[in-house]
């Protein structure tokens, strides 16, 4: 099975060069053992490095790449301990075994922007151990101090006899003389660093712009029937029964099935197979969704958030304040659904044969599709190998809690005795996905004689992501769900080690669980912040201007206990220009965010014209992501969270009217465009903090920030997103 | 059918009304270029016909063929790869990637008509190349980049 069996996704010639031998470990989990053990086409230093005999250094990774920088960063540390070029290691895929699973989720899983951050140590632990382990074998066998040995480029070199070994040829050593792993090992100081702080370029660059990087969408294998799906109109609707009498006439349709995700029709090709998909006739019954509405839904909150909510923080005594206060300034922001729209649709291979199955598959969460799929089919976990290509985005949605597209995929293959890959249409995208679900916050708030806020009350109404999963016992505190409010409260909250930054003397946020009605709610890069950002960050707003306070200056004044951020808004208030005053027509607006521990504030200048079209021309992004392993992958990573934000802001939208999804397809559900992208800069502050993340951050203070700066220029404050749906077009 | 692609002459079988898309990737094997949404909105499909941009999702094979197409797979040529492809590099402009061979071909079309085009001018003529990772800055810088390139090749 050629290529397909070798996928951790890489470049296909890579793989070539590597050669056959390396990926048998990929597909044979292998055990955790201290004792370094000879495996196929080389031996394992520790559970993260390999090396054959020809000098060949294997990572295996335990963090998928959609763009996020994984591979990058991954085999940089490991590059910077063992004295490697980062570019010669050979990347594989871990396997999927508890022993790679995240140190923080416990789960095979990347995501919440924790890569850099929970790879740091781990990755460059497992390269000096292994260095480690070199340098003994050197100095034993040639009888030298290890002191006196040099590593540089994959050998190790003695100066004084002249001597020197690749570290392959150390093997031999190493297995004669039973040199084990170190149980400590010193990492290298970071004023030592030849690659980590240095800007590096992707890893994977280079079959991304000559076509040979391997998606899963590109996989082939012999015999392969090509799935497509048609799936219910109404989310939660079902199949009563179907007529294929046409479809099954037509050239190269194999089968057409009934399966939980909808009717599948099988056949040798894509294009034949969703041709066929439209001669279908189904009986649909529409379910318990027939009938609702986004409006709907908005009323339902709306009334919701008048209601007390379950407590979050109650600091101070907000309610006592907001009563004293000669004026209580009130609004209600709403924020619809959002598709991903990852650029590649979302698409799995899936072979089932005997009491095993075998997924090809982009995504960030690998233990859970394996959980799933084991489920599903009544298998043991380990039965269920998963191979894995590189992805075209993913934002979230490849994290799918219901593994939606890889389990369907796997019904529709089983009784099959070829493979089958499903391959969504746009369309199936964007109707038929999971979504950012549906907010509604309600917020009242005062200010004191200074025109400070003084007290702060939000209610805070939406679909849990999860409430009723298994991750019900870890992210829900007393019925809450962390990641609803995640940006809205001032002390850490559950696992979430942070809080907004800013010190409200009265702050209290509630908080209602609007009911599951099976319009499956998913994590959309940046998570809670993609709400509770525009909530928090434009009522800010609307306090500072009725307390005649600047708004930059406000968040000076909020965070001077919150060192980091301090620092990261006066080098913004510094770099943007933002005393310098603007013509008629346009305006500024500001906005700062706390997430998973990285500080980060952005400054916008917009341009809008009579009719509402707005330009957004200059970002400022001020950042502290601790110590920045990769200036480069940072910068592209906050330039892309501000383009993925900045677009949903600006016409994001899923509407559902009748239960039907409105949208199809890019020309109705508009997303980023060249011509639209701002002029932006970035500002990563120096800092020997931990690395921390930034893939999601930049995506959270772009939209409060525009919507400040439209009010700005205009005096009209948005509170129903997006902005298009309020007259306000980004050009 | 007969089909002309990165100067081979090949003959395929599909159904004369498969675009060409799917000829390249399912009957050809020639993957790098993307599907992305099926009516020309997204340009991950973004090939050459006849030197000119076109989007193959939309076009069906048999109006093409006999003339000549370019894919992803004839950018690079005997001394490597194209000096847009070098500047994409150069510029670390890919993220998840998958755009961005739609990516390359828009420029490359636009940069054989237009060897110096301004930032306004690359706008327009990227406009149609959706990437969700909003690598757009570094697309323009490396669109910059390869005209200066093509440019000190030319007259060197």
């Amino acid at each position: 099975m050629s290529e397909a069996t070798s996928s951790s996704g890489l470049n296909r010639r890579q793989f070539v060069r590597a050669g056959g031998a390396f990926l048998f470990a990929a597909q044979c989990p292998i055990t955790f053992s201290r004792k370094a053990h000879a495996a196929v086409g080389g031996s394992m230093m520790n559970s993260f490095v390999r090396i054959d005999p020809s000098n060949v250094i294997t990572l295996l990774a335990n963090n998928s790449e959609f763009g996020n920088g994984a591979y990058t960063v991954m085999s940089m540390m490991l590059a910077e301990e063992l004295d490697v070029d980062y570019r010669s290691i050979v990347l594989e895929a871990a396997p999927t075994t508890p022993e790679y699973y995240s140190p923080l989720f416990r789960e095979y899983l990347t995501a919440g922007s924790v890569t850099t951050g929970s790879t740091f140590m781990p990755m460059r632990t497992a390269g000096a151990k292994a260095r480690a382990m070199l340098l003994e074998a050197a100095s034993r066998d040639w009888q030298v101090p290890t002191d006196e040995l040099v590593t540089h480029g994959g050998q190790v070199t003695h100066a004084g006899s002249g001597r020197s070994s690749t570290y392959g040829e150390l093997l031999e050593t190493i297995h004669r003389l039973d040199i084990q792993p170190p149980e400590t090992v010193t990492l290298k100081d970071p004023s030592e660093f030849a690659v980590l702080g240095k800007p590096a370029r992707r890893y994977e660059g280079a079959g991304k712009v000559d076509g040979t990087a391997q998606f899963g969408i590109d996989i082939k294998l012999p015999g392969m029937l090509y799935g497509a799906i048609a799936r219910p109109p109404v989310h939660g609707g079902s199949v009563v029964d179907f007529d294929a009498t046409d479809a099954l006439t037509m050239p190269g349709v194999v089968k057409a099935k009934a399966i939980r995700a909808g009717v599948v029709v099988l056949a040798d090709s894509y294009w034949r197979a969703q041709k066929a998909r439209a001669k279908l006739k189904i009986n649909w019954d529409r379910g318990a969704n027939d009938g609702v509405s986004s409006e709907q839904f908005y009323r339902d909150y709306r009334e919701m958030a008048e209601t007390p909510g379950m407590l979050a923080e109650d600091i101070g005594d907000a309610l006592s304040a907001l009563e004293q206060a000669d004026e209580v300034l009130e609004s209600v922001y709403e924020m619809p659904l959002l598709a991903h729209a990852t650029l590649e649709p979302m698409n799995c291979i899936a072979q089932v044969e005997g009491a095993t199955c075998t997924i090809w598959s982009g995504t960030q969460y690998q233990s859970n599709d394996q959980e799933v799929i084991s489920r599903f089919l009544g298998i043991p976990q380990e039965n269920v190998t998963i191979h894995r290509p590189l992805m075209g985005g993913s934002f979230g949605r490849r994290s799918s809690k219901t593994a939606d597209y890889t389990v369907e995929a796997v019904e529709a293959a089983k009784g099959e005795s070829v493979p089958v890959q499903i391959i969504w249409s746009r369309e199936e995208d964007i109707r038929s996905g999971h979504y950012r679900p549906l907010f509604v916050h309600k917020l009242r708030g005062s200010v004191d004689s200074s025109g400070m806020p003084e007290a702060w009350h939000q209610v805070v109404v939406g679909q849990s992501l999860m409430q009723g999963t298994k991750h019900d016992p870890n992210y829900m505190v007393r019925g809450m769900d962390i990641y609803s409010l995640d940006g809205c409260l001032q002390e850490p909250f559950g696992v979430f080690p942070y809080g907004t930054s800013y010190a409200i003397p009265h702050h209290r946020v509630e908080s209602h669980n609007a009911p599951k009605i099976g319009i499956v709610p998913q994590e959309w890069r940046s998570v809670g912040h993609t709400h509770t950002g525009i909530a928090y960050e434009c009522f800010l707003d609307e306090l500072a201007v009725k307390g005649g306070v600047d708004p930059l200056e406000l968040r000076l004044q909020l965070t001077k206990d919150h060192a980091r951020m301090n620092r990261v808004l006066k080098v913004l208030r510094e770099k943007c220009e933002w005393d310098k005053p603007l013509a008629l027509g346009r305006g500024r607006g500001v906005a700062s965010r706390v997430y998973s521990i990285s500080p980060i504030a952005q400054a916008v200048e917009i341009t809008v014209a009579e009719n509402g079209d707005f330009t957004v021309d200059r970002v400022v992004c001020v950042v502290d992501c601790g110590f920045a392993v990769n200036p480069l992958g940072i910068e592209g990573q906050v330039e892309g969270g501000v383009a993925y934000g900045l677009g949903g802001v600006a016409f994001g939208n899923i509407d559902i009217v009748d239960g039907e999804v409105q949208q199809s397809n890019f020309h109705d559900y508009p997303v980023m465009r060249l011509p639209q992208m701002p002029k932006f800069e970035i500002h990563i502050l120096p800092s020997d903090e931990p690395p921390t993340g930034v893939g999601e951050q930049a995506t959270a203070p772009i939209a409060p920030a525009v919507a400040n700066a439209l009010f700005n220029a205009t005096g009209r404050r948005v509170r129903r997103f997006p902005l298009s749906s309020q007259g306000f077009n980004l050009v | 059918m007969k089909l002309t692609v990165n100067d081979k002459e090949l003959q395929i079988n599909s159904d004369e009304d498969t675009p060409l898309l799917w000829v390249l990737r399912d009957e050809l094997n020639m993957v790098g270029t993307k599907f992305g949404c099926g009516i020309a909105q997204c340009g991950a499909c973004t090939v050459h016909l006849e030197g000119r941009a076109i989007r193959s999702c939309v076009m069906p094979v048999s109006a093409v063929a006999g003339k000549q197409i370019q894919t992803i797979e004839g950018q690079a040529d005997e001394k490597g790869l194209s000096p847009v492809q070098r500047a994409w590099l150069e510029t670390d402009v890919a993220q998840c990637g998958y755009c961005q061979s739609g990516q390359i071909m828009a420029a490359s079309a636009l940069l054989s008509e237009n060897p110096n085009p301004t930032d306004a001018e690359i706008d327009t003529a990227m406009a149609g190349n959706i990437c969700r990772c909003g690598t757009y800055p570094r697309i323009r810088k490396a669109v910059h980049l390869a005209a200066r390139w093509m440019t000190e090749e030319q007259s060197a």
